[in-house]
């Protein structure tokens, strides 16, 4: 598949600030008010600043951005449409959310129940986002169970390096938080071994014999294509630039996130290492989502000469 | 609304015999022209001077090597291959817009171009890669089954069939009703076991392709099968013009068919 790099901005950028959110509304639910109006604002900002940034590049791609608003009207059956209404309903009680919790209006009293919608609509549209690929049937690496855990792994490792950064830099870096970023990032590699792992045992079992009905006859391959340059079906579908880098690519995310939790844990001394982690967090998510985007062959390629999809 | 309607009674398709189709690409050029002032017009060429012309087109016609087992020659078989109107169209329900649709009253799945925002997850959703993208109009294209044809008054009545239906020149592909068991279209897919591409995918196409026949005798083209010299005077006639014309050390050969397909000798 070939990745449109709106969409791997977008995906990683709102999905660090969904994650990102969704643990502010933890540090609401356990601290209460956040510790300094400046930390609460920074971070709050930095939040919604990831999200609106990751949703305007979203709309970057399409053919008619324009016409955007009306993707808020198929959430009944299309993921896409439920992950656009999910977005915007967040911002309501993520902004009131924030304007509790860092103190800008103090009711001390809001901050629980709204960190609690605010939490839990973060999350919902990041596994929107998840189910758009893991719901479709025609490309083997996305259909399956790991997907909407691999994007919600790396919204919340993301999010939680973030987290980690930008409390170092405010000067109160407690070692709790040291540990709670190094864990997720640790979940996120795991996560992702484990979605590497799945996708390569399933086999590719879709033949260009089934996909032409013509294995009742014997073996089939292309003798001549319908064209004579490539079409959009082939470059969009058949995008395989990535795919011959794999093995590479996947062992930069794998060291990538490692060094990124070295540099979180070397936070215990030099609570600033907590920003280069961040960074490279970051950096494993786009390549990690290129990868995803990269890796997937897509059923319609087998009318094209591919032997399996 | 993207959510799909009830199962309509009227499932208006294609059939495609690929027994009889030999690639001349009519139906192709003829959709092409047709939907590129039609419906959801233009059809966007691009480079179209250049050498790598390309372009939108909703009908695609695949050449496929097939080598039976047991068989020296493999056969070609073309392959027309645009949208089947599937019955759970996944490209339908993806769209966040409601520009995807399946049409309530005959099944025709259409692309709204006045409200397509060009995300292109429906070709995602598709497994037979009927949809593409047009680049200058920021919509995404497909088969309309010719909607604009089939119900038009201003055409003669033996004209409202879709463009590629009327063009192809062997009668490979037939329009009608694959809903209504009595149709002319349903009777072929019974009398000659029609199929559909990909069942397992669980789309449940509305067009059905014909499987190719089987060859009569494999063993009519073979070189054992053409005729030998029967000693006739007609025979005898070509075997003394034969050797009076080969080189001297060639004419050992003279009473042999030459299979070899070489022009020396």
């Amino acid at each position: 598949m070939h990745p449109a790099y709106s969409v791997i901005l977008f995906t990683t950028a709102s999905g660090a600030g969904y994650g990102l959110l969704a643990l502010l509304c933890l540090v609401g639910l356990s601290h209460g008010e956040a510790s300094t109006l400046l930390f609460g604002l920074a971070s709050m900002v930095i939040a919604l600043g990831l999200i609106t940034i990751g949703l305007l590049s979203s709309t970057l791609h399409l053919g008619h951005p324009e016409r955007a608003w009306r993707a808020f009207s198929q959430w009944r059956s299309s993921w896409l449409s439920r992950e656009g209404v999910l977005a915007v309903v967040t911002y309501v009680p993520a902004v009131l959310f924030g304007v509790v919790w860092s103190g800008l209006y103090p009711a001390p009293e809001l901050i629980k129940p709204l960190a609690v919608i605010t939490g839990a609509l973060a999350l919902l549209t990041v596994m929107s986002t998840g189910k758009i690929y893991a719901t479709l049937k025609t490309i083997r690496a996305w259909h399956n169970p790991w997907t909407v855990w691999v994007y919600l792994a790396f919204a919340l490792a993301t999010g939680a390096a973030i987290l980690a950064a930008i409390t170092a830099v405010f000067g109160n870096f407690p070692a709790f938080l040291v540990y709670f970023a190094s864990a997720w990032l640790v979940i996120a590699l795991a996560v992702q071994l484990g979605y590497w792992r799945s996708i390569d045992a399933a086999p590719l079992d879709l033949t260009i014999e089934q996909a032409t009905g013509l294995g009742r006859i014997g073996r089939v391959s292309q003798w001549e294509a319908p064209h004579t340059a490539a079409n959009y079906v082939q470059t969009e579908m058949g995008y395989a630039v990535a795919r011959r880098h794999a093995a590479r690519l996947r062992r930069l995310v794998v060291i990538a996130l490692v060094l990124a939790i070295l540099l979180m844990l070397a936070g215990l001394v030099v609570p600033l290492a907590a920003l280069p982690s961040a960074a490279l967090a970051i950096f494993a998510a786009v390549v990690q989502r290129w990868l995803f985007f990269a890796e997937a062959q897509h059923v319609s390629t087998l009318f094209y000469g591919a032997e399996a999809a | 609304m993207t959510s799909l309607p009830p199962p309509s009674a009227k499932k208006l398709g294609l059939v495609i015999d690929l027994d009889t189709c030999v690639g001349c690409q009519a139906c192709a050029t003829s959709c092409k022209e047709w939907n590129a002032q039609g419906y959801s017009a233009p059809l966007t060429d691009e480079h179209t001077q250049g050498a790598e012309a390309t372009g939108v087109w909703l009908n695609r016609v695949h050449g496929y090597e097939v080598r039976e087992a047991g068989q020296a020659q493999s056969r070609i078989v073309h392959f027309p291959r645009s949208c089947l109107h599937c019955e759970e169209p996944a490209c339908v329900t993806v769209c966040p817009t409601g520009a995807s649709y399946k049409r309530a009253e005959d099944g025709i799945v259409l692309v709204n171009p006045e409200t397509c925002i060009g995300c292109k997850l429906c070709s995602w959703a598709c497994p037979y890669g009927a949809r593409e993208y047009d680049q200058s109009h920021g919509v995404m294209k497909k088969c309309t089954l010719c909607v604009d044809r089939i119900y038009n008054e201003n055409l003669e009545e033996e004209d409202r069939l879709p463009a590629c239906v009327k063009a192809c020149p062997t009668g490979a592909r037939h329009f009608g009703d694959l809903g209504d068991p009595s149709s002319g279209v349903s009777q072929l897919v019974a009398g000659r076991g029609g199929y559909d591409l990909l069942p397992e995918m669980g789309y449940r196409p509305v067009n059905k392709y014909l499987p190719p026949r089987a060859r009569r005798d494999g063993a009519t083209s073979r070189a054992e099968a053409l005729p030998k010299p029967d000693g006739s005077a007609f025979d005898r006639l070509f075997q003394w013009a034969d050797k009076i014309l080969s080189p001297r050390q060639a004419s050992a050969r003279a009473n042999d068919i030459d299979h070899s397909g070489k022009l020396e000798g």
